[in-house]
C-alpha cells in the first residue's frame, strides 16, 4: 500500500486509476477511495447485476496466519470465532466474526484456506476500519508459535455480477469449475493472485488479491472487458444493503450478538456443542431460546427510505427498534431496510412503523435478501 | 430575477411569487436523487425554515426556503419523477411556488456570478 503523510488519507495502488476515471473521491475509514464514478450510485448499481462491476477494495485487510500445521493454526483461531476452521477443507472459504468475550462482535471477516501457502496457513480479510484493533487483539491471543502475517503490499480487487466469470475466463483465469466460497491460487496476466468466489453485492463474483505492483495491470486488463465498469462505493452499499448482508459498525457491533444479527448460520454444528470462543455462554443460550431481538429486512409502500438511526415503532406507537441500514433499493425500485426489533415482532409479515422526521411511515418485516442471490453453489 | 442561497438554492421572483429549487451543482453533489417530498399547498413558510426534502441513494437532504412566504404550487411531479431534479434542477425540477411575504428582504441573496463564484470557492 501506498502510504501517505500526516493526516491526509492513504491512497490504494488504484487511487491514480480511480482519479484519471473521474470519480468522487472521499475519505473512508482512513483511505481514499470512489464512492462513485461518473455514470452514478443507479447506474453502477445496475450495471453490477446484469453484467459485471469492478471494485477496489484494496483497503481491507489481508493477513496470513501462520502456524506449524493445519491442526494448530485452526485450532487458536477458534479461539477467537465461533466457526469451524478445523474442518475447513484446502481451497474453502468461510465467513465468521472475531467475538468479544461478552458475544459483541468485534469485526467480521473472512477465513480461507489456501491450497499453495504450507499447511498451516490461513488467509484473513477484514475490515478496513478495524483492520488495526483486529490485528492487535488476534496477536494478542495468539499461542506460541502461531504468528499474524499482515501483507501490506497487496490489492484487493472484487469483480461482481452475473458476467464476472466470463470475464475471468477470458482472461484465462481457470475459474469455472469454482464453486461459492472456493478459493484458488492462480496466475492471472503474468501475476500470482489468489481468487476467491465470493463477494459483498449478493452476485455472483471473485475477489482477486494481487500484489500492489501488479494491480493497475490487472485492473485495466478488467476494465478492457466491454462487460466491466467501475462501481464505487455507494453501489457497493446499496448492493450489500438489498443482498441482505451486514455492514460491520452498522448491521452488527461491539453489541449485537452473531445471533441477533442472524448470523447462526456462519456457527458450523460442533462449535455450537463444545463452545471455546468468546461469547459462547451467551451464543449458546440465544441459540436454545432466541435472542431477545434480531435483524430482520423492512420493506416499505411509498418511495420515502428510512435511514440508519430510525426508530421502528409497533402499530400501538411503542418503540421496538431501529434501523441500522436503510436507503432506496435501486434493483427493487423501492425503499429497503434493515434493523433490530423486538423477537416478538421479528416475523416475516409483521407490520411496524418507521419513524422518518416523525411521522411514521408503514413498512412490514420482509424476508432477507431483497435480491434473490446469484450464488454459483 | 434568479438569485441563489449559501444552501444550493436557485429562486427566481416574478412579481409577489418566487419558484425555487435546488441549483446543478446540489445536484451533482448529490448524485441520483430517488425521492422528493415537496411542501403543500396553503402551508407558510418562514425564510430559511425547511420547505422540502430531497433524498438521493445515499443520504437525505433539507431544502430551504430561501424567503419567507406562503406555498402557492408544489411539483408534485417530482413525487413520482424524483430523477427530475437531475436531470433539470433549474427548469422542470422546481420544488415549489411562495407568494412572497410582506417586507421580505432579499438583499442577502446572490446573483448568478456571485453564486458562481461562491461555489469556486468550495
Amino acid at each position: 500500500m501506498t502510504t501517505a503523510t500526516g493526516d491526509s488519507p492513504l491512497h490504494t495502488p488504484l487511487h491514480d486509476a480511480h482519479v484519471a476515471l473521474g470519480a468522487r473521491m472521499v475519505s473512508f475509514a482512513g483511505w481514499s477511495m470512489p464512492v462513485q464514478y461518473p455514470a452514478g450510485i443507479l447506474a453502477e448499481h445496475g450495471w453490477t447485476r446484469e453484467h459485471a462491476g469492478l471494485f477496489d477494495v484494496s483497503h481491507m485487510g489481508q493477513a496470513f496466519l501462520v502456524g506449524p500445521d493445519h491442526a494448530t493454526t485452526a485450532a487458536a483461531l477458534e479461539t477467537l470465532i465461533p466457526a469451524a476452521i478445523l474442518e475447513l477443507a484446502p481451497g474453502r472459504q468461510r465467513y465468521s466474526q472475531l467475538l468479544a468475550e461478552d458475544g459483541g462482535i468485534l469485526d467480521d471477516l473472512m477465513v480461507s484456506r489456501p491450497t499453495d501457502a504450507p499447511d498451516g496457513w490461513l488467509f484473513l480479510v477484514v475490515n478496513a476500519a478495524c483492520k488495526a484493533a483486529d490485528y492487535a487483539h488476534i496477536a494478542a491471543h495468539l499461542p506460541a508459535g502461531v504468528g499474524l502475517r499482515p501483507l501490506e503490499d497487496r490489492a484487493l480487487l472484487a469483480l461482481q455480477g452475473p458476467e464476472a466469470e466470463a470475464v475471468m475466463v477470458a482472461l484465462g483465469a481457470p475459474v469455472a469449475a469454482m464453486k461459492f466460497m472456493d478459493c484458488a491460487p492462480m496466475t492471472l496476466l503474468g501475476s500470482e493472485v489468489h481468487v476467491s468466489r465470493s463477494g459483498y453485492t449478493g452476485e455472483d463474483g471473485f475477489e482477486i488479491s494481487v500484489p500492489a505492483m501488479d494491480a493497475m495491470r490487472l485492473w485495466d486488463a478488467l476494465l478492457a472487458d466491454v462487460r466491466v465498469k467501475p462501481i464505487g462505493l455507494g453501489a457497493r452499499d446499496s448492493l450489500r444493503l438489498e443482498g441482505g448482508l451486514c455492514l460491520y459498525g452498522h448491521d452488527i457491533d461491539t453489541t449485537t450478538s452473531p445471533i441477533e444479527g442472524g448470523l447462526e448460520w456462519s456457527i458450523q454444528k460442533r462449535r455450537r456443542i463444545e463452545g471455546g470462543f468468546p461469547g459462547a455462554d451467551r451464543v449458546r443460550a440465544e441459540l436454545a431460546a432466541g435472542p431477545a431481538r434480531r435483524r430482520v429486512g423492512l420493506a416499505f409502500d411509498g418511495r420515502q427510505p428510512a435511514r440508519e438511526g430510525a426508530e421502528i415503532a409497533a402499530k400501538d406507537g411503542r418503540i421496538v427498534g431501529r434501523v441500522t441500514s436503510g436507503g432506496f433499493g435501486p434493483t427493487v425500485q423501492a425503499p429497503v431496510a434493515m434493523g433490530y426489533v423486538e423477537a416478538a415482532f421479528a416475523a416475516p409479515g409483521t407490520e411496524l412503523d418507521v419513524l422518518v422526521r416523525g411521522r411514521p411511515l408503514p413498512a412490514r418485516v420482509a424476508n432477507l435478501p431483497f435480491v434473490p442471490a446469484g450464488f454459483r453453489r | 430575477m434568479k438569485l441563489f442561497t449559501k444552501d444550493h438554492e436557485w429562486v427566481v421572483i416574478e412579481g409577489d411569487i418566487a419558484t425555487f429549487g435546488i441549483t446543478d451543482h446540489a445536484q451533482s453533489q448529490l448524485g441520483d436523487i430517488v425521492f422528493v417530498e415537496v411542501p403543500e399547498v396553503g402551508r407558510k413558510i418562514d425564510k430559511g425554515a425547511e420547505a422540502a426534502v430531497v433524498e438521493s441513494v445515499k443520504a437525505a437532504s433539507e431544502v430551504y426556503a430561501p424567503l419567507a412566504g406562503e406555498v402557492v404550487a408544489a411539483n408534485t411531479k417530482l413525487v413520482d419523477d424524483p430523477g427530475m431534479v437531475n436531470l433539470e434542477p433549474e427548469a422542470g425540477g422546481w420544488f415549489a411556488k411562495l407568494r412572497i411575504a410582506a417586507g421580505t428582504d432579499t438583499s442577502d441573496l446572490m446573483d448568478e456570478a456571485a453564486y458562481e463564484a461562491f461555489v469556486q470557492s468550495l
